[in-house]
């Protein structure tokens, strides 16, 4: 009957103890199984990639396990992951997110382990490399083009604009009643950075040098397009999505969105659409768009075997026929220039993409690891402007100084 | 209080018998460590050590690369420094007081209103009052989303509706401006919030013994002064608690300003909260952030004293 006090502490203890244990070598790894860390959390995606690492993975002897998450989502849990020993054998990153990862020792090499890039259009091996040495292989990309309903541009009789007085001009043209000429993202975020760099990189802008001045003339574009009432003072809160509900909607004739679009697009059969490259400043000037899309690494997991098991995988999925596969399944556009040609003919409505791919460049070639404190930067100099805070110039100044002090 | 008062009780009977007074009373204090045991390891564990940690780590360096090495290096003040030199906190200081302060009065006015109305029955009252408790069993995320869609200047649905009554002339940029949208977001929130304050003030309501209200009336109290000198003073208690619980939990509000305009337009809805999650999760600056989160918990813990204190002066004297 008598219970020391001690008694009662240390069995708990104890119990804590053991469950913290446990916790921890929880869900050690079968030798054979491959665990793929991405955001395909669309169940038509994670399927259709499932498909194409299975039959993959067959000839290798080993399964792929998918643990998605949402996209913005990837980078802490795999951070979270590496604290707890447990890093995936593949970690699918964003373009963006690779210089933070590979900067740290957190990936290995491809090449040494095998993987090929033969046959990759130059922009997609930037975007996986970091310091010159190749950390992640991109299966697709994708980019932003100029998306403009055809009916509403007929009847206004005209063709997709090319430059940005053409531009301003149909913009203006194409607006009235509840429809609006133009519709971007400028939400202060991801979506709307990504939307900014077309006009910012194609105007002479550059995000390592924000105060040479150089960016405004696109900030004074998109300042032009809301003042003018072409496009909506919304422009500040709308992402990607919400652009592509607006232009479903009928609300815009113009947008600036992705391929990734198409298959909402598609589905409306009243809907009829085209995709045109992104107008620039003058004619003849080379478009610029920014490369997204995700890369696949391989991270330091200390398990060899299963590293050149990755690599083989990776190899795999990167033939050209399984790129086509993967991009038409998603509407990606595939890496390799042989895959990109046969995908630009099989889907001529997608060829506004894919003609700029070889000019488009990714966001981190210029300050790699910087990129997170430039993207903040860079949002808050067009939401300054588009809000009219601050002039051009000024909003430049600004995002250099924030830029600069890790802000 | 209970529990104090039934060992109260029970300890002279067991000291009656007096034969091993010192076994008696080890047992009972090793049977209370048994109740107390539980709640110490749990509070330890998912409040105290996190608590430890955050602070800490608001003194490191703690960025990705500590994650693969687990080397977080200690650099002083450096991280609050960087902080409170940054003009966005100082700023997003400003707007998270602004936001609760007003999300508060008007969920504290209208919860209060919307209690005292339903306090009277009427027909139809429980099935309005259920379907006034909607706006609280929506997920943040989506009344988020909703409204977004309701404030937008072109297409949403309250300009449309203002304009149709000719109450403006133009449409308002509810979001869109960064004069207007964190009084929009204010304006979410109070709607949001309603619910919960109307159904714990009308519960405080029916505390209050009737008889009260029959004395007033019977000295000849108007309904306002009724309110004032028997409603109010009794419900005090429970205003106390309504208030401060809002408080906390609006203070560190990020989900529906993620979601309602992402801290946009030109940071004018930028709170503590969304700060702290953009230096953590997208800088990755895991020490800065722990800086923001600090200040969050510095504030709250200051309420936190002011609230039991006032506690104590509510049920102070009935001890």
């Amino acid at each position: 009957m008598h219970v020391p006090r001690g008694g009662i502490r240390l069995p708990a203890l104890a119990l804590a103890i053991a469950a913290l244990g446990l916790s921890g070598c929880a869900g050690s790894p079968d030798p054979n199984t491959l665990i793929v860390l991405n955001s395909a959390t669309e169940p038509h995606e994670a399927a259709d990639q499932q498909k194409l690492f299975d039959a993959c993975a067959a000839p290798l002897g080993v399964k792929v396990v998918q643990t998605s998450v949402p996209a913005d989502q990837v980078p802490s849990k795999a951070l979270r992951m590496a604290s707890s020993h447990s890093l995936p054998d593949i970690l699918d990153l964003d373009g963006s997110d690779l210089p933070t990862f590979a900067g740290i020792g957190g990936l290995l090499p491809l090449q040494p382990l095998g993987v090929s890039f033969a046959g990759q259009s130059a922009g997609a091996v930037s975007m996986g490399s970091y310091n010159g040495t190749q950390y992640g292989i991109a299966r697709a990309v994708d980019s932003l083009g100029l998306m403009y309903n055809t009916d509403l541009l007929k009847q206004a009789g005209i063709k997709p604009p090319t430059t940005w007085d053409e531009l301003k001009r149909d913009a203006k043209l194409l607006t009235h009643g509840h429809t609006y000429g133009m519709a971007f993202s400028a939400s202060p975020n991801a979506d709307g950075v990504f939307q900014f760099l077309p006009f910012f990189w194609s105007g002479g802008g550059n995000e390592a040098h924000l105060g040479d001045g150089r960016g405004a003339p696109a900030l004074q574009l998109w300042k032009d397009l809301v003042t003018d009432g072409s496009a909506s003072s919304a422009v500040v809160t709308w992402n990607q999505q919400d652009i592509n509900d607006q232009f479903v909607a009928g609300n815009a004739a113009m947008m600036i969105n992705g391929p990734w679009q198409v298959p909402v697009l598609g589905s409306i059969k009243s809907l009829h659409w085209a995709v045109a490259p992104i107008p620039v400043p003058a004619a003849g000037d080379p478009v610029v768009p920014p490369l997204g899309g995700t890369v696949m690494t391989i991270p330091r997991t200390g398990n060899p075997t299963k590293q050149r098991a990755a690599a083989q995988l990776l190899n795999c999925l990167n033939t050209a026929k399984n790129q086509l596969a993967w991009g038409e399944s998603e509407y990606y556009i595939p890496t390799r220039t042989d895959a990109a040609r046969t995908y630009e003919q099989d889907n001529p409505e997608l060829a506004g993409f894919v003609s700029e791919i070889p000019t488009a460049k990714t966001r981190v070639a210029r300050v790699g690891t910087g990129w997170s404190t430039v993207e903040t930067a860079l949002a808050s100099a067009f939401q300054n402007v588009l809000t009219g805070r601050s002039t051009p110039q000024q909003a430049l100044k600004q995002a250099q100084s924030q830029a600069k002090s890790g802000n | 209080m209970s529990s104090t008062q039934n060992v109260a009780v029970s300890a002279p009977v067991s000291d009656g018998t007096r034969s091993r007074p010192s076994r008696a009373q080890g047992r009972r204090s090793a049977l209370r460590w048994c109740f107390i045991a539980p709640a110490v390891g749990y509070m330890l564990a998912f409040f105290g050590y996190p608590l430890v940690r955050n602070v800490v780590m608001s003194f490191q360096h703690y960025t990705p690369s500590t994650f693969f090495d687990g080397r977080a290096p200690f650099n002083g003040l450096a991280n609050w420094r960087a902080v409170f030199s940054n003009p966005l906190f100082t700023d997003s200081l400003w707007h998270t007081l602004v936001f609760t302060l007003g999300s508060l009065l008007g969920q504290f006015t209208l919860g209060l209103a919307l209690a005292v109305f339903f306090s009277r029955r009427f027909r139809l009252s429980g099935v309005v009052r259920a379907v006034l408790l909607l706006p609280w069993l929506v997920p943040m995320v989506v009344s988020a989303v909703v409204w977004r869609k309701l404030l937008d200047p072109a297409t949403g649905v309250l300009n449309t509706l203002l304009m149709d009554v000719h109450l403006i002339g133009s449409p308002l940029p509810w979001l869109s401006s960064p004069n207007a949208a964190l009084a929009s977001a204010v304006l979410v929130n109070i709607w949001i919030g309603i619910p919960f304050n109307m159904v714990i003030l009308y519960g405080g309501l029916q505390e209050i013994p009737t008889d009260l209200h029959e004395a007033a009336a019977l000295d000849g109290a108007g309904v306002w002064r009724t309110f004032r000198s028997v409603t109010f003073p009794l419900l005090r208690p429970v205003v106390t608690v309504v208030l401060v619980l809002g408080f906390m939990s609006t203070l560190k509000i990020l989900d529906l300003i993620l979601a309602l305009t992402n801290g946009g337009p030109a940071d004018s809805t930028q709170t503590l909260g969304t700060v702290s999650y953009q230096l953590s999760f997208l800088q990755l600056d895991f020490g800065q952030g722990a800086v923001v989160g600090n200040v969050l918990i510095l504030i709250s813990a200051v309420f936190a004293v002011l609230y039991l204190r006032a506690n104590r002066a509510d049920f102070g004297p009935e001890r």
